[in-house]
């Protein structure tokens, strides 16, 4: 008999736990072992979303423990699917999703692609473009608030140095208009070099002998970009657009920090209008209905779009 | 071994007259806001440290957090504070919800009489239901939203000129809300010692309780009613009247032309910064930031003067200030009702002024020397003559979100008209107060 891991294994387990656990199959010991995880599991998911979805039917308040919660149906679903106010939350959460995204996957791959061209010094201007990301968001829309002050602020600063005129003519976070753009900057400026090192990490798992045969075809430089770059990276791309969809659904601190949801209601995220509900007014239920319904989308969303990284993988 | 015994002996005698003492000291815990006001309390409570041996510990939080936190705190039954000085709007929410001690009992046994403090502040920091003899909080620190502005442009011959020559009138502390526009129009974009100023720093904050504290000083003087009979919750004809609808309109036009540039987000810091820095002719902010202010080497002194919140069809001033309140979920209840004790004692009142804190105790307000102890003490007197709240119900959070949206969709947004965004206020407050069973 060869003196195997598992072998050994039984050799080194002591007489009295050997006892013990003789006659318990190999299926019960599994589960011994899985049952720690699958009940973590149940506790802190699973359990809270079924408690969550039994909320959403009811008119609960976390702060009124003496009121007895009374069942409403889909009264909170109805309510929110009906609210304008929140029709355009939607709104603005979409317009920074588009918008965020197109940009940090143009910019990043831009920068992905320059960067694996390993021109001289290119690990140090690597290591300068990831610094944002590096940060803390609350601390970037701190000081984003400052670059954007109209009067002293260094963007209205390098604006006008090229458009001219007076810096504090524009406001970036006080102005309907603008302020949707300014949390999208940020947000980008922040983020693109995230996009950019998968992107990196895409190009460079593309074989040289790809190119190099291309090269013999005679396949000029747009089309080895077209034929053989964009569809290699492409998996790498989809996921990076994942990963920044799901976040900036959720994306909170650096607008409350920037703009808190201002002017009026313009950059009032999704994320930001369920906070106020939730914990501000205290409206347990309603916010309650309110996640699910965002959970619901998000979900919905990555599952067709995870099938369509599926079938991009497989090609 | 005699000599031992004897030192044996007298330890034991001074530890048994020691431990009572030591076992009753507590370490108790205040909470409040992160303001000039708190260190006063801070160097206030010494007092009582040395009378009573607890040892006092202050959890204070930044303004634009306070409630969030502290009401979580109290919606979660948190033993973080054993004393809370609460915003006047949560006495609703913390008598019903039972967070607040009741205090009448012990008001009656320690002889504490709420006619020794001022009526307004009782009403609005003691008592819920409003206007009842149920007290949850003694009053601490009165507050009202007050104006202070640049004595010495305000004295410059030069200034006075022009401000004579564009409106014909004489440069003054203004008389009236139409006034105070007008003075700080004067001012928007004037150059003064080679720099551009502006008129006036308002409150036009977001995401906390700003904007609403601000719109409201001009929607008091104008006549503003947030029910038509009190109790009744029938706010159409009184949240959106036209006197209202005017006012909301002209803080709108104060926002967008005499105010300067970025300050679309600004709170009591903010106002603070903007004085501070010169960039401004006039500002608003709490009385209680006043001491602070008159102190400042480089705008305050001679540099600073103060006045009430101007009134149009009636005086009318936004209350501040806070009761201090005994948290129900404290197992140190006993030791915190001594520090109300103390703290409700003439002398600590007296003291309380001093330091820096706004007293309510009529000992100190009515005191022959109290308006001339501070530049702003009249204008502290007079303001809280005229005082009116916010909602004080338990969904006052609900109520305030609803309002600091619609105000600043429509004042800094610029989004619909006045008479929309009151309507819109009257529909949302209607669906809190038939949410709450109160319609």
């Amino acid at each position: 008999m060869t003196d195997t891991i598992a072998n050994r294994a039984a050799k080194a387990t002591p007489q009295r736990v050997a006892r013990q656990i003789k006659g318990l199959s190999d299926r019960a010991i599994a589960w011994i072992f899985v049952a720690p995880t699958i009940f973590l599991l149940l506790a802190i998911n699973i359990f809270p979303l079924i408690w969550t979805i039994q909320l959403s039917f009811t008119n609960y308040r976390a702060n009124r423990l003496t009121r007895e919660p009374e069942f409403i149906g889909l009264r909170n679903y109805e309510r929110i699917l009906t609210d304008s106010d929140i029709w355009l939350n939607m709104q603005a959460t979409a317009h920074f999703l588009f918008w965020t995204i197109t940009l940090q996957v143009l910019i990043g791959f831009a920068l992905a692609w320059l960067i694996h061209r390993n021109f001289r010094g290119s690990n140090f201007w690597t290591t300068v473009i990831v610094l944002p990301m590096m940060l803390s968001p609350a601390v970037v829309g701190n000081f984003w608030k400052f670059l954007y002050q109209p009067q002293i602020g260094l963007f209205n600063y390098i604006v006008t140095f090229f458009t001219g005129g007076d810096p504090s003519r524009f406001e970036m976070l006080g102005s309907v208009q603008l302020a949707p753009w300014s949390i999208v900057i940020v947000d980008t400026w922040m983020w693109t070099p995230f996009v950019m090192l998968i992107c990196l990490a895409g190009l460079r798992s593309i074989p040289d002998y790809i190119y190099e045969a291309a090269e013999i075809d005679r396949a000029s430089k747009l089309r080895q970009f077209f034929t053989i770059t964009v569809p290699m990276v492409l998996p790498f791309l989809m996921l990076a657009v994942l990963f920044r969809g799901i976040e900036n659904f959720k994306m909170f601190d650096l607008v409350v920090q920037l703009t808190g949801g201002g002017p009026g209601s313009t950059t009032e995220l999704t994320s930001i209008n369920l906070k106020r509900e939730a914990f501000e007014k205290w409206r347990t239920g309603y916010a309650s209905a309110y996640a699910i319904i965002l959970f619901v989308t998000v979900f919905g969303l990555a599952s067709i779009y995870v099938k369509a990284l599926n079938k991009v993988k497989e090609r | 071994m005699k000599r031992f015994n004897a030192a044996a002996i007298g330890a034991a005698l001074t530890c048994s007259v020691s431990v009572p003492t030591l076992a009753s000291a507590e370490d108790l815990t205040l909470c409040w806001a992160a303001w000039d006001p708190a260190n006063a309390l801070v160097e206030l409570s010494k007092e009582f440290e040395a009378q009573s041996g607890h040892t006092m510990n202050f959890e204070f939080i930044p303004w634009p957090n306070f409630a969030d936190r502290m009401l979580n705190e109290l919606n979660s039954g948190g033993k973080l504070c054993d004393l809370l000085i609460g915003d006047s709007q949560w006495i609703g929410g913390g008598a019903e919800n039972g967070h607040y001690v009741k205090l009448n009992d012990f008001f009656d046994a320690e002889g504490i009489s709420m006619d020794d403090f001022a009526p307004a502040t009782v009403y609005a920091y003691s008592t819920w239901p409003k206007g009842t003899p149920n007290y949850y909080a003694l009053p601490a620190m009165g507050d009202a939203n007050g104006w202070f502005y640049r004595a010495d442009w305000f004295a410059d011959p030069d200034i006075q000129a022009a401000y004579k020559e564009a409106t014909g009138q004489d440069l003054r502390e203004p008389q009236s809300q139409k006034e105070l526009l007008q003075i700080a129009q004067f001012f928007q974009g004037r150059e003064i010692d080679g720099k551009t100023v502006y008129g006036a720093s308002i409150f036009t904050e977001r995401g906390s309780e700003g904007i609403t504290m601000g719109v409201t000083s001009a929607l008091y003087p104008w006549g503003f009613k947030y029910e038509n009979t009190p109790g009744s919750y029938d706010m159409d004809g009184a949240v959106n009247s036209p006197e209202a609808v005017e006012a909301l309109e002209f803080y709108k036009e104060f926002y967008e032309t005499a105010t300067p540039p970025g300050y679309t987000n600004s709170y009591m810091g903010e106002s603070l910064d903007a004085f501070k820095s010169g960039q401004v002719a006039m500002a608003m902010n709490w009385f209680a930031f006043f001491p602070g202010l008159y102190a400042d080497p480089a705008t305050g002194g001679d540099k600073i003067d103060f006045f009430v919140n101007p009134p149009q069809n009636q005086a009318g001033s936004t209350l501040g200030g806070q009761g201090i309140s005994v948290v129900a979920y404290s197992d140190k209840q006993d030791a915190a009702l001594e520090y109300i004790k103390w703290f409700a004692n003439p002398d600590v009142q007296a003291k309380w002024w001093e330091l820096g804190g706004y007293s309510a105790h009529n000992s100190v307000l009515n005191d022959p020397g109290f308006v001339d102890s501070a530049p702003f003490a009249g204008d502290f007197l007079e303001a809280m003559g005229a005082v009116q709240d916010f909602w004080q119900e338990p969904a006052y959070a609900e109520l305030l979100l609803a309002m600091q949206k619609r105000i600043h969709d429509y004042v800094v947004a610029d989004q619909g008209t006045a008479q929309e965004a009151l309507d819109k206020l009257i529909e949302d407050w209607t669906e809190t107060f038939e949410d709450e069973g109160k319609l």
